[in-house]
């Protein structure tokens, strides 16, 4: 029965991926990709937990190397996406301002503060 | 359940429905970065659960050495190489990041496998999916890079007997796995199963050309997010089922997507051999029927027309000339010419990536035409200015019979003139001759696009004011 929930929840979240996915302009589909990259990251969850249950040096290695695996997959996707997304700007928006500093209509703020975890 | 563990679920509730709204959010370029922002605090706050989780279950002070250690290892490695890479780079850079999720996803299922005495038929399944797909991802990501990057060559690279080398690589995955899932051959079962995919990985991705690798990435980048899933079904981790289930489906939609852009059948891609790798010197002999044109011709007609379209291809961002060409953009739309950049979908070497490229040249995207909307409006276009891309615009694959044949292109022959920016006659991916530089309202502009950028930013300003 447990078995088949997860089955459910799999399936469903496929769904509403292609869902959500298929509504993503072409002209995004490089930082979406990013994103999502950035999104299979949570396999550094599954990384702290083997870690926290192993008690053989086999154990300990296999799990620091898919720490630092799954740390490099989710801290660089999340930065290199902001990075990404902070060159998009709005139409009014004209050259100069070298490596602006979100100017103005830019949804950067304070919310980039989440990727350099 | 402990309450412990139903907070802990309750968390990762929150967060995957922060990774469903973050990427909701993309689909417009004003909240995509608020939505990798609330996407990132989902992660975040899954991964401090997962620390409570792990300290209330008694993990040794070594377990919590090679957390941390091997955390900040990555985490400074991955950080670095993100706020180095040059946008050109980037799709080497997403395939590597997509390279050591996998490899992680292989990991924990070979732990996971060692792990448990008796995982039973349906763990020890999805235990065996996980290393094989895991180890696929991770091997073709990093062959994918290294070709992006120029570190092995571009073309197809075919070994001897690749197809019997293929099938038999498929098969001892395939057997590796089954047995696993049987519980038959103990650790050599899943050892095998893994070595097969990451040999398959590099046999399979070696053998596809660079044109292709729009697709590749994406697909590799499905392959990564259900390996995760699985390795979430192994772990009985529901964050790691949706989030893997959630990138699955996007890496599908994009590689169908770039599959289609292309024309061309993603078995096609798969089975590989195609295409020549890289732009190649002039070997066609087409050169005597093109028209040449000068720069200070070329800027009279752009300064004088009323409507500019630019076609940047992947030979712009190769020159690094995305700033030159928003220059030229912005001083024919101070003289009141309404100018736009027409895109199309596989310009570049990912999905998307030409989009990147111009907007860290700092164009608005509002300017950026995907290929639907710039066709119907080539026919109102005076001048068309084709800066490094050539396939994509090529009237031959309109027709039957040729590589490129049923290829979406950029309808740029319609327009009155077009001025076609190039370093040499040569062939493009396809290795076909572009019919487009031979046609009555072609001009060829030879040279390095970045310096025949500059020159016509002079010739314009230095002509008409």
């Amino acid at each position: 029965m447990e078995a088949l929930d997860d089955v459910t929840v799999f399936v469903l979240s496929l769904l509403v991926g292609f869902e959500v996915i298929s509504r993503v302009p072409a002209t995004l589909h490089t930082p979406l990709m990013s994103a999502a990259n950035a999104v299979h990251g949570v396999v550094l969850v599954g990384a702290v937990l083997i870690a926290a249950g192993a008690h053989t040096p086999a154990g300990y290695a296999v799990a620091f190397l898919a720490c630092v695996f799954a740390a490099a997959n989710v801290v660089g996707g999340y930065a290199v996406t902001d990075r990404m997304l902070h060159m998009f700007r709005p139409p009014g928006e004209r050259a100069g301002r070298p490596g602006g500093t979100g100017g103005t209509g830019s949804t950067g703020g304070p919310g980039g503060a989440g990727e350099a975890r | 359940m402990t309450a412990l563990q139903a907070a802990v679920g309750a968390v990762y509730l929150g967060a995957a429905a922060c990774f469903v709204l973050g990427l909701h959010l993309m689909n417009a370029p004003p909240t995509a970065r608020r939505g990798n922002a609330l996407s990132a605090g989902g992660m975040a706050a899954a991964l401090l659960a997962t620390a409570v989780l792990a300290a209330a279950e008694g993990a040794s002070a070594a377990a919590w050495a090679v957390i941390a250690g091997g955390t900040a290892l990555g985490a400074g490695g991955g950080l670095a190489a993100a706020l180095r890479v040059r946008m050109t780079a980037m799709p080497q850079l997403v395939s590597l990041f997509n390279a050591v999720g996998g490899g992680a996803a292989a990991l924990i299922g070979a732990y996971e496998f060692g792990a448990r005495s008796d995982p039973g038929t349906a763990v020890a399944a999805v235990i065996a999916l996980d290393v094989v797909i895991g180890s696929l991802a991770f091997s073709g990501s990093l062959v994918a890079a290294g070709k992006l990057d120029g570190r092995l060559p571009g073309r197809p690279v075919l070994l001897p007997a690749r197809a019997a080398l293929t099938a038999v690589l498929a098969l001892a995955a395939a057997a590796g796995a089954a047995l696993t899932a049987a519980g038959a051959g103990g650790a050599a079962a899943p050892a095998a199963a893994g070595a097969a995919a990451l040999l398959l990985g590099v046999v399979g991705v070696l053998a596809i050309g660079g044109a292709d690798m729009p697709v590749v990435v994406s697909l590799l980048n499905a392959c990564t997010g259900l390996a995760v899933a699985m390795a979430g079904f192994a772990l009985d981790n529901s964050v790691m089922v949706i989030a893997g289930a959630l990138v699955g489906a996007s890496g599908a939609i994009l590689t169908k997507l770039m599959a289609d852009a292309m024309n061309r059948p993603l078995s096609a891609v798969v089975a590989g051999g195609f295409g020549t790798g890289d732009g190649g010197p002039a070997t066609g002999g087409g050169g005597a029927d093109v028209q040449r044109i000068g720069a200070d011709d070329a800027a009279i007609r752009l300064a004088y027309a009323a409507r500019v379209v630019m076609v940047p291809g992947y030979g712009l961002a190769a020159a690094q000339a995305q700033h030159e060409l928003r220059e030229l953009a912005d001083l024919l739309a101070e003289r009141g010419v309404r100018v736009d950049y027409a895109v199309h979908p596989v310009a570049g070497r990912m999905p998307g990536h030409m989009n990147v490229l111009l907007a860290e040249a700092k164009v608005p995207y509002a300017q950026m035409k995907e290929m639907e909307q710039a066709n119907p409006e080539f026919p109102r276009t005076d001048v068309v200015l084709v800066v490094g891309a050539n396939d994509v615009t090529n009237p031959a694959a309109r027709r039957l019979g040729t590589p490129i044949s049923g290829m979406p292109i950029l309808d740029v022959d319609k327009a009155e003139t077009v001025i076609v920016v190039k370093r040499s006659l040569g062939h493009g991916y396809a290795g076909i001759d572009n019919e487009l530089y031979t046609a009555p309202g072609t001009r060829m502009l030879l040279g390095d696009a970045k310096e025949a950028l500059a020159s016509l930013t002079a010739a314009v300003k230095a002509l008409v004011g």
